[in-house]
């Protein structure tokens, strides 16, 4: 193994270019997240917010720069890709739980047929990972059964039972109830106490400001600034920056 | 001699029909396995296999059954000599399979890939970002959700299939149309009680599968 040791950079994306057709998503992004950093990516609807963390796990294949993950660059295809993605957790806006699996099939698909764990095994490691997200007595239920919350909530420990090097988080709280944000954001937070490496993208700031030790601001596909969240927010450099910040924090 | 009290012509209704039960059952089956790999083909990543999925399904749509049937047996058997049995009955039977299953399956990839549209991109991303294979998506997330919006249509082409596969007489396999043809030219006075009988046992087959299907999907359909 050629792992990155600790406190050195376990994601770098490098001069990362991605294009829609004519549409430039990603210009010339270049970032590097330490083992173990919460980061929070903000910005304006379209800024590319979540292709760069859809690029991170080559969701979306970029088409210029490199991104390296815990030391190697990302595969483009095959195991080897599937071998990176597996050590790559994810949890989406919109939950997209397996609607013909079980809460509990949910949770040990991955560590099954992607780690060979033993069925028995899995469940069990699924039961503490769904007792942790307090959504255990739900474990036979069918996700369409639950509500929104629970179902995230399901989805982070999905993506924890494969114990990921990393987790990225593309507005997991942006498709919930306003009651509901807290119960998702409080695993998250925990998460970052217990020293996850994590890539969220959301606008939740009461999260960027505890739980993260950096926040990244992100304009028309640009890398505009960085700083810790405490800075970021009492003093934001650009003028994209403080327009942004004035419009999200006024209401 | 009676059309209904004469052995040989319940022999002939018989024989015609079975070898009909036997064409839809082979052809179905050869269709199935086909459609499945050919809808796996036209949404995999790879442009080649899409690219090939296509042209299969655009060539054997749109051309009609009784060419694709008269090829197998004048192109693959008569010109290239491609025996599939020494019987001259089964040979004809096996073409005919062949044709009908490479001629369905283009229904079925097609019905298979609009089921598979009706799944959401999220959940096949879902899938992918916990380190599952293309086939194991496709196996394990795709094709069982898919397969709510696949039976019913499905279903209709089973139902053309048996239809169809009355077009296999055109290369002397004695199925029913065959049988039904040696029948009126021997009781031409019962012309109207032949065609009964025989449209009337393809609907009392055919109407039941309808519902089967029918049925089917809305068992997998409430099943969430
Ligand atoms: N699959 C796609 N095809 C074409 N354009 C896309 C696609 N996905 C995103 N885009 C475009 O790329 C830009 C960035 O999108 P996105 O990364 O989703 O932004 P954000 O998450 O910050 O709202 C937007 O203009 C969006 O319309
Ligand atoms: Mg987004």
């Amino acid at each position: 193994m050629t792992s990155v040791a600790e406190g050195e950079p376990l994601i770098v994306l490098d001069r990362v270019n991605k294009h829609y057709g004519p549409l430039h998503v990603l210009r010339d992004v270049s970032l590097s997240i330490d083992r173990g950093e919460v980061v929070v990516v903000i910005g304006p609807s379209g800024s590319g917010k979540s292709t760069l963390c859809r690029s991170i796990n080559r969701l979306e294949p970029i088409n210029g720069g490199t991104i390296t993950f815990d030391g190697q660059p990302l595969p483009a295809e095959g195991k080897a890709l599937a071998r990176l993605r597996s050590d790559v957790g994810m949890v989406f806006q919109s939950f997209n739980l397996f609607a013909h699996k079980t809460i509990l099939e949910n949770v040990t698909l991955g560590p099954v047929k992607v780690r060979k764990r033993k069925p028995a095994e899995a469940k069990e490691r699924a039961m503490a990972l769904l007792d942790r997200v307090g959504i255990a007595n739900q474990a036979d239920k069918y996700p369409a059964m639950l509500s929104g919350g629970q179902q995230q909530r399901v989805a982070i420990a999905r993506a924890l039972a494969m114990d990921p090097k990393a987790m990225l988080f593309d507005e997991p709280t942006s498709a919930l109830d306003p009651e509901m944000v807290g119960e998702v954001l409080d695993v998250m937070t925990s998460l970052a106490a217990e020293g996850m490496t994590m890539v969220v993208v959301t606008h939740e700031m009461g999260f960027a400001r505890h739980a993260a030790k950096r926040v990244v601001f992100m304009a028309d596909g640009q890398l505009v600034e960085q700083a810790p969240p405490a800075e970021f927010f009492a003093n934001p450099q650009s003028d994209r920056a403080k327009d942004f910040l004035s419009k999200i924090l006024t209401h | 001699m009676d059309l209904l009290s004469d052995p040989d012509n319940l022999d002939l209704y018989l024989t015609g029909f079975s070898w009909i039960l036997r064409l839809t059952g082979a052809g179905a089956l050869g269709a199935l396995v086909l459609g499945v790999i050919l809808a796996g083909f036209r949404v995999s990543p790879i442009p080649v296999l899409r690219g090939f999925g296509a042209a299969w399904v655009n060539t054997f749509r749109n051309t009609p059954l009784t060419l694709i049937v008269f090829f197998c047996y004048f192109g693959l058997y008569s010109t290239l000599g491609l025996e599939l049995s020494e019987e001259i009955d089964l040979n004809n039977f096996w073409l005919g399979v062949v044709g009908l299953a490479v001629y369905t399956s283009s229904f079925v990839c097609e019905a298979i890939r609009s089921g598979i549209n009706t799944v959401s991109a999220g959940q096949s991303e879902a899938a992918r970002a916990l380190g599952l294979s293309f086939f194991q998506v496709l196996r394990m997330i795709v094709l069982p959700q898919a397969a709510r919006a696949v039976i019913a249509p499905l279903g209709s082409v089973f139902i053309a299939l048996a239809k169809n596969a009355t077009i296999v007489g055109t290369i002397g396999l004695a199925e029913s149309s065959n049988a039904m043809k040696t029948l009126i030219n021997d009781n031409g006075s019962q012309v109207i009680l032949i065609f009964v009988i025989f449209a009337g046992t393809f609907a009392a087959f055919l109407i039941p599968t309808g519902y089967l299907f029918g049925w089917l999907a809305n068992r997998l359909a409430v099943k969430r």
